[in-house]
Order: C-alpha cells, then sequence, then structure tokens
C-alpha cells in the first residue's frame, strides 16, 4: 500500500517544525485518494462524456477561432471547470463532513497554526484539482490534438484557479452547518458561474448584454487565460485575466485566514 | 514547579447566559483530579476553554505555565483532551489515525513505539489496522482516548470517558489511565459515576451553576460532608435519647445519621440499658454521593 502514497518518502524527513502542517496536507490528499474512484476518476469520466455528447453536436455548426476544432476549444474549458470543480469539492467537503461528524475538534486541539491549516487545505484541494485537469487532457488527447501554445500560462491559470476554488471550498466549508447548505453554495454559486464562463463558447458569440454580464464573472478569466495558453487565443489579454484572478485569490485568502484567525464558527 | 493547570477568575457568557460565574482553580503535577456536577453545571465549557475550543469572557487558564490564548502552542502539546462525543474520522484506521494525530503535535515516525504502547494499553491491538467506522462503541471509545494521549501529553483530561461503557471496559480504562497518573501524567476526569471519582481521585471540585461549590481532598470532604448511616431492627421501641439522630424510619427499620464512628459505642450502650434488643443491624459508610447530594442537591440527582 506505500507505494499509493505518493509522498511516503517525506516521512522520515520532515522536521517536527513542518511535521503539523505537512501531515494534515499527507491526511487531506490521503482522504481523497483513498476514494480515487469517486473524487478523481468520476469526474474524469463526466468531462469526457460532455466532450463526446457536444462535439458530436456541435462539431460541424461552431468555429470559434480559425484553425481550432470546437472538439479542441472544448478541451481546456472542461479541464479547467473539472478542475476548479474539484477543487472547490475537495476543502470544502472535507471541511463540512468533519463538522458534522465531529471530529473535527481533534484538528482543533492541535497546536496547528492558521497559516498551516490554510496551505494544508489548499495544497490538497489544488493537487485534486490539477490531478483531475491532467487526466482530462491525457484522455482527450487520445481523440483529439490540442496544441500548447503558451505553456507557462497553461500552469499559472492551472496554479491559480485550483488555489482560487479551494480557498473558496475552505471558505464555504467553514461558513456551512449542514450538508445542505453546502450543496446550495455547490448548485446556486458555483455551477452557474463555471457553466456561464465561456467552458462550452467564446463570450464573442453572446449578445452584447451577456459579454458584459460574463465579464464581471471571476470563472471567465480563469478558463479564458487558460484557454490562452493552449491557442494563443482567448477573448481578453491574459494579463487582464491573471490580474483578475490573482486579485480574487488574494482578496479570498485574506477572508479565509482572517475567518481562520477568528475561530469564525470553528471555535464558537 | 508550573501547576498542570491553573485557572484564574474565569468567566464564560453566552449572550444573557452565564455558564461560568468566577472559577478559580489550581490543578498541580500529578494530580488525579475529578471535576464533578450535574449537567449544565459548566464543567464541559470548563475543558473547552482549557483546550482553546472557546474564549473566556474574562479570566485567564494556564496549561503547565502556559496561557491557552497567547501562548496556545504550548498549551495545547502540554493538554490531551479525550471529547465526550464519540467522534471519528472514517477515512483511517486506527493506527493512522493516530499516526495523524501524533503528527500534527510535531511528532514523526519517533513516536511509533508510544504509539504501539498506547494501542495496547487500551486493548486495540487487534483492531489497530481496522477501519474507525468499523467499531463498535467500545472500541471506539479506546480509539478515542488513544487519539488524545497520542502526543504523550503531561496533562490530560478526560469528558466522561466511561459513559456508556460496560464494566470490564470501564476497569480497564482505570488500571491504564492509574499507569499514566503513576507515570507522572496529571489526570482530569469528568464522570457520571462517582464511585470512580472516589476510589481513583485525590482531589474533587464538585460544580453547580457555573461556580465551584467544594474543592477539597475526596478524604476531607467524605469526613466534613458526609455521615455515617447505622440502620437497626429493633424488637422494642427506641429509646427516647436517641431520637434526635433518627435520619429515617421505615416499618421497623430506623436509620440513625452518625457523624463519628464512636457514636456506634454510645448507642449500643444505651439499648443495652434500655434492655431492647438488636435483631439486625448494618453500618453504612459514607460515599461520594451523598456529599454530592449534600453539596449539589439531590433535585438534580446524583448527575456527574
Amino acid at each position: 500500500m506505500k507505494w499509493l502514497n505518493p509522498f511516503f518518502w517525506l516521512d522520515d524527513i520532515v522536521t517536527p517544525r513542518w511535521r503539523g502542517v505537512y501531515t494534515l496536507f499527507k491526511k487531506e490528499l490521503l482522504r481523497f485518494w483513498r476514494v480515487a474512484f469517486q473524487t478523481v476518476a468520476s469526474p474524469i469520466l463526466t468531462a469526457l462524456l460532455y466532450l463526446l455528447i457536444f462535439s458530436h453536436v456541435l462539431e460541424s455548426h461552431v468555429k470559434v477561432y480559425d484553425q481550432v476544432s470546437y472538439t479542441a476549444f472544448l478541451v481546456p474549458g472542461l479541464m479547467m471547470m473539472s478542475l476548479l470543480q474539484n477543487a472547490f469539492a475537495n476543502s470544502s467537503s472535507s471541511l463540512i463532513q468533519s463538522k458534522v461528524m465531529g471530529n473535527i475538534v481533534f484538528l482543533l486541539l492541535t497546536p496547528i497554526n492558521t497559516l498551516s491549516f490554510f496551505v494544508a487545505f489548499l495544497a490538497a484541494s489544488m493537487i485534486r484539482g490539477l490531478l483531475v485537469g491532467l487526466s482530462i487532457y491525457l484522455v482527450a488527447l487520445c481523440f483529439v490534438t490540442v496544441p500548447t501554445v503558451y505553456p507557462g500560462w497553461i500552469l499559472a491559470f492551472a496554479l491559480l484557479g485550483s488555489a482560487l476554488l479551494g480557498t473558496f471550498g475552505i471558505i464555504a466549508g467553514i461558513w456551512a452547518d449542514k450538508f445542505d447548505q453546502m450543496a446550495a453554495f455547490q448548485n446556486f454559486v458555483i455551477m452557474p458561474l463555471t457553466f456561464l464562463s465561456g467552458v462550452f463558447y467564446s463570450i464573442h458569440s453572446l449578445p452584447p448584454f451577456w459579454q458584459a454580464v460574463s465579464q464581471l464573472n471571476p470563472f471567465f478569466y480563469m478558463i479564458d487565460g487558460f484557454r490562452y495558453g493552449f491557442f494563443g487565443h482567448g477573448d481578453v489579454s491574459p494579463w487582464l485575466s491573471l490580474g483578475v484572478v490573482a486579485s480574487f485569490l488574494l482578496a479570498l485568502a485574506w477572508l479565509c485566514l482572517k475567518m481562520l484567525k477568528s475561530g469564525y464558527k470553528l471555535r464558537s | 514547579m508550573a501547576a498542570a493547570i491553573e485557572i484564574t477568575g474565569i468567566t464564560k457568557r453566552f449572550g444573557e447566559f452565564e455558564a461560568l460565574r468566577g472559577i478559580d482553580l489550581q490543578i498541580e503535577q500529578g494530580e488525579f483530579f475529578a471535576l464533578l456536577g450535574p449537567n449544565g453545571a459548566g464543567k464541559s465549557t470548563l475543558i473547552s476553554l482549557m483546550a482553546g475550543l472557546q474564549q473566556a469572557t474574562t479570566g485567564h487558564i494556564r496549561i503547565m505555565g502556559h496561557d491557552v490564548q497567547r501562548d496556545y502552542q504550548r498549551a495545547r502539546h502540554a493538554l490531551g483532551v479525550v471529547p465526550q462525543e464519540l467522534v471519528f474520522d472514517p477515512f483511517f484506521n486506527v493506527r493512522e489515525m493516530l499516526r495523524f494525530q501524533a503528527g500534527y503535535f510535531g511528532r514523526g515516525p519517533e513516536n511509533d513505539p508510544w504509539i504501539d504502547e498506547v494501542i495496547e494499553g487500551l486493548g486495540l491491538t487487534d483492531k489497530a489496522h481496522t477501519n474507525m467506522r468499523k467499531l463498535s462503541g467500545g472500541m471506539k471509545r479506546r480509539a478515542l482516548i488513544a487519539q488524545a494521549l497520542a502526543h504523550k501529553p503531561p496533562v490530560i483530561v478526560l469528558d466522561e470517558p466511561t459513559a456508556g461503557v460496560d464494566v470490564e471496559l470501564r476497569q480497564m480504562l482505570w488500571a491504564f489511565i492509574q499507569q499514566l497518573n503513576q507515570q507522572g501524567h496529571t489526570i482530569i476526569l469528568t464522570t457520571h459515576y462517582l464511585e470512580e471519582a472516589e476510589a481513583l481521585c485525590q482531589r474533587v471540585a464538585m460544580m453547580k451553576q457555573g461556580r465551584i461549590v467544594a474543592l477539597d481532598t475526596t478524604r476531607a470532604l467524605l469526613k466534613n460532608h458526609a455521615t455515617k448511616q447505622l440502620s437497626l431492627r429493633l424488637a422494642g421501641a427506641l429509646p427516647t435519647q436517641l431520637l434526635s439522630l433518627v435520619k429515617q424510619q421505615q416499618g421497623d427499620e430506623v436509620i440513625l445519621g452518625l457523624s463519628e464512628l464512636t457514636q456506634v459505642e454510645t448507642i449500643l450502650r444505651v439499648l443495652r440499658e434500655a434492655k431492647v434488643e438488636i435483631q439486625d443491624m448494618q453500618l453504612q459508610e459514607a460515599d461520594l454521593e451523598d456529599v454530592f447530594l449534600n453539596l449539589v442537591g439531590n433535585q438534580q440527582g446524583a448527575q456527574g
């Protein structure tokens, strides 16, 4: 079983100072890895079904960029969508589950500080998001050619996007008291924001009003910037996307650390 | 040497409700200490404050000399808390959970022998690789205690560790906890079973409505607050000299309250002189339950 733990080699090296954050990170990582069928394989399958159906129906009808097939256009969108949703799901479901089960008390009794708590949950969420996104890419390559014009931009938006939604997940996990509140958060906030962000289309194909609305959606910038990395084309400049996404990340991380530090809903 | 636990002027309000109304308490290193009181007396709130799970409205708590708010990391290193509810993480087995718990406190593979000791001491050896979800209630309780001990804290707080636990497990748990106490760990416990507190604890604090109403050694509490009882079944009427001692009379059985054991001698002499034959006699030692009912009030019942 030890080979299943991708970080086992760190076990003997980590110093006591870093042991707390490392342990929490490792636990969060193993938590989703143990149920990888549900947490990794099933979102990959879902994304591939989207790819299959949308590309089959729309391939001959929609042309977004010259020299880019609709199926290829769809791949980065689906990758980013799954990456974001899974990064969110990881931290939020872990927290709400330990809150409802009550076992979060064992974490609250430890000397782990606010920043370590944040970093450990965040890092595990990012890894799940990135893992799902990367897997979708690798499987999609079997069916369609997807260029990677600017790998640096791809990596930057993958990291920022997973960090943003991982942080969002921690906030939601702290805030929600019940599973149905979390489900509402996921269905009424995360899902609409992802679906209306240009996963399946370029916002240039929308009427001007909806184009303007889309530009208020932070998810649009993550997907557009990410897609720019693949095709060298985007609806807006990647630098603008980078600025928007990084600002959102900083704001949410600040809010999240403030919540953790005050003990909001966790130590009250 | 710093006290294991030092509580000064602690109050805790929840809106209008005053859960703790000025607690001062010092527990020395190596003590085996009981915190008793009816439900709602504030015991669990006090434990939450020690553990940093909640913040006090006023006052300070120090664990081994470290303030639980300002120096929370050192304070938490020194403290192991066994929560009242049977909480567990359904993703991992017992040994993994204990390793994680120790890891949160900065302890790595060098701590494994201690984890083995805890697993063995609590009779969890057969279940070390069983998922927490699949453990029975009693086994979950043991795992819960093991989790609090995983980082080898000098001060251990057990919040009703034997609630709903069968006799065999209870005895095994106490043997293990006593062993830890002998090794120098300070033990603080709350329990519903007063006979446990009486048998195990050197000192007792009794709480009522957010205040400590009694704080003394178990022996002194028994001596000062409990009366021994002499129950008699007599062939004739009770001599008038003894009427002042009567606590209860049921049919031909009379129960006399004694403040000292030497009174038995006097009672027997009076009966002999009055030529009243004793058909049956029973001396009942005082116990902590009497003290508890005496101090905390019997309308609440003997709920720890």
